[in-house]
């Protein structure tokens, strides 16, 4: 057998579902014994048949991947409880594959993904879409690229029909549904404890569950960045976001403005100190950075 | 066989992995330590504090990039994207050779992020052979290949994982990062003598050794990274050394981390085997 053969039939074995139970299927989504397959492939030694020497690495990859993946997604399964979260996981997993050399990526294609598949949450889809953009939006924030920040006076005086300012590359602005932010804080609060009774830790896991379950919609607009290499939630005004966000899809400062205001409820003689307090913060954070940005 | 031309001719003592629940105490203690290996897939990002954190731990010690994703033995081309990000690091860290392990785990674009086995055939011996090689010219330092762990062996294998490392590395004139806690580990798995494995591999080709521990179950050894080296992996580290000389070694420990300082302790076991090999070839 060939190379890529034998690796397409190896993979397609060790990245197939588990059962129930965690162990090997014992057959093919075609019907074929997998003792068949994995007897053509692998040899049998005197403690282990084809069969058990192929599922340890049809275990160890589920373990792995599913590993991962619940590290980056602790908020989605408080919202889903361990039940619906582990079979969600492994249905994304086995839709979506890993296409990346690295396991960072494995959520990379989640929201996507679940948009098409409401009914893996049921009664919170909204909830679970948003925890997900927000759980994205945090990884990406973690590692992205930094560039050197703009000096205030570098705009300054500029003409505004005419200046485009970029955002620093690891912000992501997000319009939420469900304020996701304040439950993930404190999920990631709850699961900071070092209390190592079981019974503790599964009274909290339920408070979680709970308190994810009674959260109530309320539009939330949030930019999440990082200051000193640790990654932050701000809450954004509606028009504050909306010129963020005009800004990020490279329209001018003028443009960005009448979209940001376009339906705001703030009075007219009172936005240029809105505008003015907003860019102050910005600024201050370091979140601008030139059109040639030179990276850090 | 201390410095050659497969690990920069650079003659590392003993070094252990850089893993993130140590950052605070290297940058805060600054500990008497060798070198680290960095895991260089945890690197290859844009920004953030894992490069914040890499960059004070370069202006102290030496860093060497071993990678758990190129997959030499994949049968698809290199990832180009995979290329140009280990690339950078490359350039960032400056390490002296790059090592990477002798396996597949990728096809048709999709990940296992596993260390799966070769077929130890002489057509997975050309191909691999041939990546190896393209990856080498275009990150332009050395490159080094790893043994892994084993639990399956395939029919169409032609020869002895030895023979197939030989075959690789004479193909490729790459060198070889010998990992003797493999060798022990696939050597329960598959029953064959370890020690035949160390006599066999090219003594000149080695440019750094592994140290791991592991953990053993009923019908197999499992290779995890997560306790002490155990003796009879020491005695075949001790005979590897004894052929091959005074190299740079590295202890792995990637799950149930205890302390830097046990960590350390137990890498620095391996002193008394280097030390003996220095002695042997002074005489």
């Amino acid at each position: 057998m060939k190379l890529l053969a034998l690796q397409r039939r190896m993979a397609r074995a060790v990245m197939a579902p588990l059962t129930r139970s965690e162990r090997m299927r014992r057959f093919t989504p075609n019907g074929r014994p997998m003792s068949q397959v994995a007897g053509q492939i692998i040899k049998p030694n005197d403690r282990l048949t084809s069969f058990e020497r192929l599922e340890i690495y049809n275990r160890q990859y589920w373990f792995r991947v599913l590993d991962g993946f619940s590290e980056d997604f602790p908020g989605l399964r408080a919202i889903l409880g361990d039940r619906r979260f582990d079979a969600l996981a492994k249905s994304y997993l086995t839709e979506c594959p890993s296409r990346s050399f690295t396991m960072r990526n494995l959520g990379s294609r989640l929201e996507s993904w679940l948009r098409k598949h409401p009914e893996h949450a049921p009664g919170r889809h909204q909830l679970a879409l948003d925890m997900v953009r927000l759980e994205w939006a945090e990884i990406e924030a973690f590692d992205g690229a930094a560039e050197t920040p703009l000096k205030p006076e570098a705009f300054v005086g500029a003409d505004p029909a005419k200046l485009r300012l970029r955002l620093q590359p690891y912000i992501h602005v997000l319009d939420l549904r469900y304020p996701v932010d304040d439950l993930l804080l404190a999920i990631k609060h709850d699961t900071g404890t070092d209390v190592a009774s079981n019974a503790f830790n599964e009274r909290q896991k339920r408070k979680k569950i709970s308190a994810a379950a009674r959260l109530k919609p309320a539009d939330v607009c949030l930019a999440v960045h990082r200051i000193d290499f640790f990654v932050y939630f701000r809450r954004l005004e509606r028009e504050e976001f909306a010129i963020l966000r005009a800004l990020q899809k490279g329209r001018t400062l003028d443009r960005a403005m009448e979209l940001g205001f376009r339906s705001s409820a703030i009075p007219v003689d009172e936005r240029a100190s809105h505008v003015a307090a907003w860019f102050q913060n910005w600024a201050a954070l370091g979140w601008f950075v030139s059109e040639k940005g030179s990276s850090k | 066989m201390p410095a050659n031309r497969f690990n920069g001719f650079t003659a590392y003592g003993v070094g252990i992995g850089l893993r993130a629940p140590h950052y605070d105490h290297i940058l805060s203690r600054k500990p008497v330590c060798d070198w680290f290996e960095i895991i260089s897939e945890n690197y290859m990002i844009d920004g953030g504090r894992p490069l914040h954190i890499l960059d004070q731990i370069l202006e102290q010690y030496r860093v060497v990039q071993h990678g758990v994703s190129m997959y030499f033995g994949s049968a698809e081309k290199p990832n180009r994207e995979h290329l140009r990000s280990l690339k950078t690091l490359v350039r960032r860290t400056k390490t002296p050779w790059v090592s990477d392990h002798l396996c597949w785990g990728s096809v048709d674009g999709r990940y296992t992020h596993d260390l799966l086995p070769m077929p130890y055939t002489f057509e997975a011996a050309r191909l691999t052979a041939q990546k190896i090689r393209e990856v080498r010219d275009y990150l332009e330092v050395p490159v080094v290949v790893e043994n892994v762990s084993s639990y399956a062996e395939f029919h169409v294998s032609e020869m002895t994982e030895w023979e197939f490392l030989n075959e690789v590395v004479e193909r490729a004139d790459c060198g070889i990062l010998l990992d003797v806690n493999n060798i022990y580990v696939s050597s329960q798995n598959h029953n064959f003598d370890p020690f035949t494995y160390v006599n066999s591999v090219p003594a000149e080709r080695v440019a750094q050794m592994h140290i791991a521990g592991h953990s053993r179950y009923r019908k197999y050894i499992l290779d995890t990274h997560d306790h002490p080296v155990i003796d009879p992996v020491w005695k075949l580290y001790d005979r590897a050394i004894q052929r091959i000389g005074h190299t740079a070694t590295l202890l792995e420990w990637d799950d149930h981390i205890p302390s830097f300082d046990e960590v350390h302790k137990e890498a620095l076991k391996s002193n008394k085997f280097l030390a003996s090999a220095s002695l042997a070839a002074a005489v």
